[in-house]
């Protein structure tokens, strides 16, 4: 995989080489800051993936990509920003995988004149007052998937879960989300130290509670270790959550605990429009694995780019911006537009945890939320 | 809080301080007979945890898995001193932490190069899964168990290794003088590169026990390694037995801590900001016991000044 990467890496640096300019419009430069190293690493290589293989199918040559490794640590991710706007002098930023790396990044990005696209975290901060006309998110606020997880556990019928997420921004997000559009009591409510990887207490507690069910927000290597453990405890519990904990990138490492998991997302491979069937084929065959979440969501944002080039300069910014605001490009999820304090207005599924063959991997059960716009929105003055 | 949730978490704690222990034990030694900080010990114990998933994704036997990882952390530890180490022992420390954090970043690349960015898979094999019954009604997973018997056994193993033989003798020689011990005839390099291996296998075992219950991740050591400095400094430099009490007592100040305090704050806050504030609390509890600790006995529990 790594050769493949490289391969396509050189390949958009060697398209990038060609000084001619299709449209007349000056370059766009775009600056991709994503964690490649450490924990999380899977999440922002399969951002990383996306954006270059949506990048490499558009054969535009005006789009020229650095991208780097914040390592998930926020002062890293403040310097990558600096040295991208000062010296790189990028036009648009995005990449970020955690939301208190955006926090720490985006307001000073936008306050310098930078364009920054969120291709994952959406903290409620930069959705409400804290909105700017400069920040746009292409994946969703943060509380969406839950509150889809949320609404789907009233619907299903559980009266009493437990609930648990990282301590951190995003994990903050997530039991408030779930609790805005669940109507049943809490049998308990728990943070979690981030990346902490052994729940041995707090599976405990859940033993020790009456609850019916379980919600919980663990992305990446956190939610594998739980799932592994809590499957190996002997509570049978029904678990829901959001996609992040039953992602393509890390079912391989569950196996048969995720099984049956019933979890929220916007995009799924087998959603049926023809954009999403050729990214689904084109990525699985350039890198030789099936595409995640994070991977549709680091290809709408290289897509939603493009498709602004081909509207307006990216140093006429309110054109741009308008260009970008119309987001006028074939979503991989389907249906995809803008609200008012730029955050997506979109459906939301409910997908369940099957086995194809030796793969783990999800399908759609059902449509949770429809046209669904965060909270916030109200709060943004846009 | 009923009485069964409690000892359940004193469980939970001492297999989390056992897991420590075994991390630890092999950093004190080598700090304390070579005095050689090192950095990438977090490293072999992923490379523990990468051999055990592969071999048990090949041959699907986890005892298979376990040796391997033995073996795997032991000649990657064998290899980076007779390399790199060795040159460092004369050096201060300052230019040790450097090297050795050189190493970290080289053998996460590596392991990234090898096996890729995401997780791999690696069980809890058949005959350890589920549960067991324990006298009370506790039910208390197998596995976690069995890791507690292994960190004992190994503690005991070691003990005796260092204080009744041979080897265990010219160790704790080599901790007291090392030119002495080396103009009587014992060859310190190989004792050093012996000693060195051992510890780095009982990283491995570590990261391979541990593996199968976490996610098997590039990076994964790094957590663990700042454990385990916390346990050698509240236990004490170079003393096996420091090592065994400091990680048991940070594992049940953890475990214990991440339980109690957010439900000791919900007796007087709502869950939420409970559970908030006290599971921020709870992360800085160990930091706050290490300095405790420091207070009273400087040179850890069992230090010698």
């Amino acid at each position: 995989m790594g050769l493949k990467t490289l391969g396509a890496a050189t390949a958009v640096a060697l398209a990038m080489a060609g000084a001619a300019v299709a449209d007349g419009h000056a370059k766009v430069k775009v600056g991709v800051i994503t964690t490649l190293t450490g924990g999380g690493a899977g999440l922002g290589v399969d951002i990383r993936d996306g954006f270059l293989l949506a990048v490499k199918q558009s054969g535009n040559d005006g789009i020229e990509v650095v991208v780097e490794d914040d390592q998930r640590k926020p002062d890293v991710a403040v310097q990558l920003a600096d040295k991208m706007i000062q010296s790189e002098k990028v036009d648009i930023l995005t990449g970020i995988v955690w939301s208190n790396l955006a926090l720490a990044v985006v307001p000073s990005a936008t306050a310098q004149g930078k364009f920054y696209l969120s291709p994952n975290a959406g903290p409620f901060q930069l959705a409400g007052k804290g909105c700017h006309e400069n920040y746009f998110n292409v994946a969703w606020q943060n509380d969406n998937l839950h509150e889809a997880a949320g609404a789907h556990a009233t619907s299903v019928g559980y009266k009493n879960s437990f609930i648990l997420a990282p301590n951190y921004p995003a994990g903050k997000d997530a039991l408030k989300g779930y609790k805005r559009m669940y109507s049943g009591d809490l049998a308990g409510e728990l943070y979690t130290k981030l990346g902490q990887t052994d729940y041995a207490a707090e599976i405990a507690q859940i033993r020790a509670s009456d609850a019916d069910s379980v919600f919980f927000f663990l992305p990446g290597g956190m939610g594998i270790s739980f799932l592994k453990q809590y499957a190996d405890s002997g509570i049978d519990l029904p678990v829901v959550g959001p996609a992040f904990s039953f992602d393509q990138g890390i079912l391989q490492a569950v196996g048969d605990a995720a099984l049956g998991v019933q979890n929220t997302s916007q995009w799924n491979k087998d959603i049926d429009n023809p954009a999403n069937k050729a990214f689904v084929e084109t990525f699985q065959a350039e890198y030789g694995r099936l595409p995640s979440l994070y991977a549709s969501q680091g290809f709408d944002t290289a897509n939603l780019i493009i498709s602004a080039m081909g509207k307006a300069d990216v140093k006429d910014q309110d054109a741009f911006r308008a260009a970008l605001k119309e987001a006028d490009f074939a979503s991989v999820r389907g249906k995809f537009k803008f609200g008012n304090n730029n955050h997506p207005i979109q459906d939301i599924y409910v997908r369940e945890v099957i086995k194809e063959g030796d793969v783990y991997t999800n399908k759609i059960i059902s449509t949770g939320l429809t046209d669904h716009q965060d909270v916030y929105a109200a709060e943004c003055k846009l | 809080m009923s009485s069964i949730l409690i000892i359940e978490q004193i469980l939970n704690g001492l297999q989390f301080g056992v897991m420590l222990f075994l991390m630890a034990a092999g950093l004190t030694l080598i700090f304390g007979v070579m005095g050689l900080i090192n950095l990438a010990h977090g490293s072999l114990y992923m490379v523990g945890a990468f051999a055990a998933a592969a071999v048990a994704g090949w041959t699907g036997s986890f005892l298979l898995a376990l040796a391997a990882s033995l073996a795997a952390a032991a000649l990657f530890g064998a290899l980076i001193e007779l390399t790199v180490i060795r040159r460092l022992y004369a050096r201060d420390h300052l230019d040790q932490v450097l090297a050795t954090f050189a190493l970290i970043l080289i053998f996460s690349e590596a392991t990234r190069w090898v096996f890729g960015s995401f997780p791999l898979f690696l069980n809890i094999p058949e005959a350890l899964s589920g549960t067991l019954t324990l006298p009370g009604g506790i039910e208390y997973s197998r596995y976690r168990l069995t890791i507690i018997l292994i960190g004992l056994a190994v503690a005991v193993g070691l003990f005796l290794l260092i204080s009744k033989t041979r080897v265990g003798m010219r160790i704790r020689a080599g901790e007291n003088d090392r030119e002495m011990i080396g103009a009587l005839g014992v060859d310190i390099s190989v004792l050093y590169t012996l000693v060195f291996a051992l510890g780095a296998a009982l990283a491995g075992l570590s990261g391979a026990l541990v593996g199968a219950i976490q996610s098997v991740e590039v990076g994964m050591g790094e957590p663990v390694l700042i454990l385990a400095f916390v346990v050698i400094v509240i236990g004490g430099i170079g003393s096996i037995k420091g090592a065994l009490a400091g990680a048991i007592l940070v594992g049940l100040t953890d475990t214990l801590g991440r339980t109690m305090l957010p439900w000791a704050f919900a007796v007087f806050m709502d869950p939420a900001a409970a559970s908030s504030v006290g599971s921020a609390l709870a992360s800085m509890l160990i930091y706050i016991l290490m300095a405790g600790v420091l207070l009273f006995k400087p040179t850890g529990l069992f230090g010698s000044a």
